[in-house]
């Protein structure tokens, strides 16, 4: 069952064609891997669904657990993440001069109530609700193993530990569907493996559904149900793993013209 | 007393506390207790010195909330303060409403003026929108100056001295009292508003606005609340201006204003309370402490003494591009190095 579904996207910046009649859909519960060439348009796919572009053809549809059909591409990026859409960012984009728990509360913004005026006098509701939410963002501390880290300002942090901090912020947001852009970056290999065994965490334990977008194939391959691979713009290639990973298509975006070097 | 290190909290309440650890609650009540006592051993001029301050807190984290929480510059402190003076000043004298209720009323006046000028806030960043700003002040300035059914144009508007249970609030004594409990409340408000969802959801937008939008901050909503929530405060500085000398003039609210309030900011600390108030503090005392010296040296070097009004707008610069160079990020920092320090004492490595 898609609980994504985009609809003949395309997506122009002037003259440059950044997505053209993109269709593909991302089924609930499974870990969905976008990858494609630099320049194949993977990023603005993110940008797109999460409501940071607006895309000048085409619909992406979000059907929530109660079986309703929202229109994306219609909607704003606060209301898009207050469906349950989080991700995270290629170039780390986090509150820096906020500690990592601020981060984290950040993520529970959508789901709490309360404003300038109850927030400034602090009083009963307001107090119960940040305790309420904290107890939240401990759980998701304790899932990515950040305790040592709770009270430090994250502009501070090792490069790898904020990955981790920006991947805590986006589940706090306790999200239905979670995009991640290229998590494992400038991530040494041990590193990477980490990464990756959070990312599948968060897909078998959470049951939320992942779309990742990286360059490292190993890894893809390793931890991925379906792949779908793009180029200029455009789908070339859709499937599990190891039957992409044969693809003609998908060698020659990658490598240049396999056949015609074969033949 | 028992280390401060050694504190260990077991339940989220206490450690969400604005003053968690026993040491700051000692400080705090050493605050208090030289608060109280201060109006009974100060003379006037003190104290009149003591209530600037508290109307230049109120205002300073006021200002503070927008710039240094929100990441919006602004140049239109002066303005808002202006708006908040005439207001208060207006109400009671045109529609005969009580002092208090004026101020009240003036305070939203200038919270639903601020969000109006912070339209462009949505579109605008950085320079571009102090610019926009400034074009508010030129606003209200021109509107006070110019707009002579209203605001009696350049002629300043004479208060009825406010009265509390018969007692004339205006003294520096009675008025030292309106002014704590004002800069207090003022500061307690601001301090729990940043640890509560809507001031994180200022502060995220000053850190990364794109983030922020994503993670379900509506930045339209978020950056008109911050300019109303600023300008409800600057308004309160200036209403309490108004009632404090019981005249309105429209030399109080220009430019100058604006960029005295930036000075007191930056020198105490963008993003602080704490710093909103050493601020404030410093850029009030510095002039009188200036003045006090020249007249100290009146008779033992009076060629020195003579110099040092002149100085005094030189040592102003000075001192904002000492604080620039050495401790952006102002006196609060500083006040938080000497605490850090004492917190891990004598364990000074323990300190990240």
């Amino acid at each position: 069952m898609p609980i994504l579904e985009l609809d003949d996207l395309s997506l122009r910046f002037g003259g440059v064609t950044a997505l053209s009649g993109l269709t593909m859909e991302v089924r609930k519960g499974e870990l969905l891997a976008l990858i494609g060439p630099n320049g194949a348009g993977k990023t603005s796919v993110l940008n797109c669904i999460s409501g940071l572009y607006r895309a000048q053809d085409g619909t992406i549809a979000l059907t929530a657990a109660d079986g309703t059909r929202h229109p994306l591409h219609r909607l704003p990026p606060h209301r898009i993440a207050a469906l349950g859409v989080a991700r995270t960012f290629q170039n780390i984009e986090l509150f820096k001069h906020m500690t990592v728990l601020e981060n984290l509360m950040l993520g529970r913004h959508v789901h709490m109530k309360g404003g300038v005026l109850s927030g400034g006098l602090y009083l009963g509701r307001q107090r119960r609700a940040e305790i309420e939410h904290r107890r939240h963002v401990e759980e998701v501390i304790d899932f990515m193993n950040l305790e040592p880290l709770r009270s430090r300002e994250v502009g501070n942090l090792a490069y790898g530990n904020q990955r981790l901090v920006e991947m805590a912020r986006a589940l706090a947001l306790d999200p239905a569907i979670l995009l991640l852009d290229e998590p494992t970056a400038g991530m040494n290999a041990e590193e990477k493996e980490s990464m990756a065994r959070f990312i599948l965490d968060v897909h078998e334990e959470r049951g939320i559904t992942v779309v990742v977008i990286d360059h490292d194939i190993d890894v893809i391959m390793d931890i991925s149900d379906r792949v779908v691979v793009l180029d200029f713009g455009r789908k070339i290639a859709e499937g599990p793993p190891e039957e992409v990973r044969g693809d003609a298509a998908v060698i020659d975006a990658y490598l240049g013209r396999a056949r015609g070097d074969v033949a | 007393m028992s280390l401060e290190c050694g504190v260990f909290h077991t339940r989220y309440e206490s450690d969400m506390e604005l003053r968690p650890r026993p040491a700051q609650r000692i400080r705090l009540g050493v605050l208090a207790v030289f608060v109280l006592v201060f109006p009974f051993l100060a003379g006037p001029y003190w104290l009149d010195l003591a209530n600037q301050i508290a109307i230049a807190t109120v205002g300073a984290i006021g200002l503070n909330i927008l710039v240094g929480y929100t990441g919006q510059i602004s140049l239109g402190q002066g303005a808002f303060m202006a708006i908040g003076a005439y207001s208060a000043g207006l109400l009671t004298l045109n529609l005969g409403l009580p002092w208090g209720v004026s101020i009240a009323l003036a305070c939203v006046i200038t919270a639903v003026a601020g969000s109006f000028f912070g339209l462009p806030s949505l579109r605008l960043k950085g320079l571009y929108l102090a610019i926009a700003t400034l074009a508010a002040q030129e606003i209200v300035e021109w509107a006070m100056t110019h707009w002579t059914a209203v605001t009696g144009g350049t002629e300043a508007i004479v208060l009825p001295a406010p009265r509390l249970f018969g007692v004339r609030l205006n003294s520096t004594f009675a008025f030292y009292w309106f002014g704590v409990a004002m800069a207090a409340g003022t500061a307690l408000f601001a301090a729990n508003l940043f640890r509560t969802r809507m001031g994180r959801a200022f502060v995220a937008v000053r850190d990364q606005d794109i983030a922020a939008s994503v993670i379900g901050v509506n930045l339209f909503r978020t950056k008109l609340l911050a300019f109303a929530t600023s300008s409800f405060f600057v308004g309160l500085a200036g209403a309490m201006i108004a009632y404090y000398r019981t005249i309105i003039t429209w030399e109080r609210f220009t430019l100058d204003t604006s960029i005295v309030y930036l000075a007191m900011i930056i020198v105490g600390g963008l993003g602080s309370i704490r710093g909103s108030f050493f601020g404030a503090a410093l850029i009030t005392l510095l002039p009188a402490l200036i003045a006090n010296a020249g007249r100290a040296l009146q008779d033992t070097a009076p060629v020195v003494a003579n110099l040092l009004p002149y100085a005094q707008q030189a040592v102003f610069g000075v001192v904002i591009i000492l604080f620039l160079i050495f401790e952006p990020k102002g006196l609060s920092k500083l006040w938080g190095n000497v605490k850090d320090y004492f917190h891990v004492w004598p364990f000074a490595y323990r300190r990240e």
